[in-house]
């Protein structure tokens, strides 16, 4: 693999991302109150919290693909740019990935083209990602045929081939065997080395103690803690955040 | 005249009758052609159903699940009067002609591939909603690519309406009149030898319009099953 190039290309950067008193709602339902969170322009953040304490809906709301309630979801250059140039600077891979039936390379180039690459530099771009990801040889291959592994593999180098400022991965591991899960992880890093901001959910405390920088932690739609990891692991602020690391809050 | 009628209809297809054979052809051009139209115009506008939420969307897809219903020789007469002399599109004098056919039989096979392919786009949306929408796609934009993702079953959607309008008589009847080496179809010439008592002869086509049926079926099943093992 050559070396790592640097994704930050732009003049003005997309982070910080800052929520403000976001809140989102879905009849008389509150699922999400009052977050304030900021997201700085590095690092690797891990979401915790219980099933339902809305991991899934505060990425989501990040990403765009939900719209708050209430409160802001402002990125650093929101004045002057269009959603949709917003939208092309992110990604996000999710829990089970969606590819088209189409090849692997195809998937790629696809989300290139909606990206408004030209196409002549599709390909090329598209082969370079399936390479970093070890996925050169099933360039060919229908991604529909293609393991549980090497699909979600496949998301990350779509991911990757949009060279973005930020990546949302939302609990990407959950339904991967062990050696799957250690290739997700390493996709994490190098993401990481060439710079661009991690936000993952995770239910695998292991994995967020392996990867975390620092740990958002939510508990029935509110945000308990933002805090170092190290800290957070070892000095929990709240008791919601000791139960959940001593297995009491689960599910 | 005592002869077997289905030894008979057997003796007419192996030795390929010259006005069987113009019947069986002109029937596949007329009913492929209005497939192929209905698929042109249906499927993009199934999908935009599918995809764009709007006040009387309701009501557009009720409709247009009605309309799969709706009855041939009620389409036959409306196209009968748009073409007909004394109608608002009598001057192409299209009536009594192949065209005519081919225009009712599109009428009525539109419907069913829009509301297949609305139902079928639909479901697809929903699991590629949040990926694409995170990929930056648009909902025009996502139409080509649902569409080309969904077309295995959309094959299906189209072959249905093939379906009826190679089974159908009402419609090509009303506007084509049945013109011997014009206008004559296969329902429409089995509907006349069966009124005359040629019931050999009307058997017989009926034998071959089914084998055509299931050719033509078979041939998209053969090839979509290829591709879909390919392709997954």
């Amino acid at each position: 693999m050559s070396t790592t190039p640097t994704i930050h290309g732009s003049p003005k950067g997309l982070l910080p991302l800052a929520l403000s008193g976001v809140r989102f709602q879905r009849g008389d339902q509150v699922l999400l109150s009052e977050v304030n969170l900021t997201i700085g322009p590095r690092g690797k953040t891990i979401v915790l919290g219980p099933n339902g304490a809305g991991k899934s809906l505060l990425m989501r709301l990040c990403h765009g693909l939900v719209q708050p309630s209430g409160g802001l979801v402002r990125w650093a250059l929101d004045e002057r740019a269009a959603a949709t140039a917003i939208r092309h600077r992110q990604a996000m891979v999710f829990q089970r990935p969606v590819l088209l039936r189409r090849s692997a390379l195809a998937n790629v180039a696809h989300a290139l083209a909606l990206q408004g690459v030209p196409r002549r530099q599709r390909s090329e771009r598209a082969a370079e990602a399936l390479e970093r990801f070890g996925l050169l040889p099933l360039a060919t291959r229908s991604a529909r045929v293609m393991s549980g592994g090497e699909q979600q593999r496949l998301a990350l180098a779509r991911a990757w081939a949009l060279r973005p400022e930020i990546l949302f991965l939302d609990e990407p591991t959950s339904a991967l065997d062990p050696s799957a899960v250690k290739a997700v992880e390493d996709a994490v890093l190098t993401f990481h080395e060439a710079g661009t901001r991690i936000v993952m959910t995770t239910h695998d405390l292991g994995q967020a103690r392996r990867l975390a920088d620092d740990v958002v932690f939510l508990c029935n739609g509110r945000l308990l803690e933002h805090t170092p990891a190290a800290q957070f692991f070892c000095d929990p602020q709240t008791p919601e955040a000791a139960a959940f690391l001593r297995g009491d809050l689960v599910w | 005249m005592d002869q077997n009628p289905f030894a008979q209809a057997f003796q007419l297809i192996v030795q390929m009758d010259p006005a069987l054979a113009g019947i069986v052809s002109l029937s596949l051009k007329v009913s492929l052609s209005a497939a192929a139209i209905a698929a042109v115009l249906g499927l993009p506008l199934g999908a935009a159903l599918a995809l764009y939420r709007f006040r009387g969307r309701g009501a557009a897809v009720a409709g247009l699940n009605a309309l799969m219903g709706l009855p041939p020789v009620v389409a036959g007469l409306m196209v009968y009067l748009l073409l007909s002399r004394a109608g608002p599109l009598g001057s192409w004098g299209l009536l009594f002609t192949p065209t005519a056919m081919v225009i009712v039989q599109t009428l009525l096979v539109f419907p069913i591939i829009a509301a297949l392919s609305r139902q079928i786009i639909e479901d697809l949306w929903e699991e590629y909603r949040e990926q694409l929408q995170s990929l930056g796609s648009s909902r025009l934009r996502a139409i080509p690519t649902l569409l080309w993702d969904a077309r295995f079953s959309l094959i299906t959607a189209v072959l249905a309406g093939f379906g009826r309008a190679s089974a159908e008589v009402g419609a090509v009847l009303i506007v084509g009149g049945n013109i011997d080496g014009v206008t004559r179809v296969m329902t429409t010439a089995i509907a006349l030898e069966t009124s005359r008592g040629n019931l050999a002869l009307a058997l017989g086509l009926g034998l071959v319009l089914m084998m055509l049926g299931l050719l033509v079926n078979l041939t998209i099943y053969l090839i979509g099953e290829q591709a879909r093992r390919r392709r997954g």
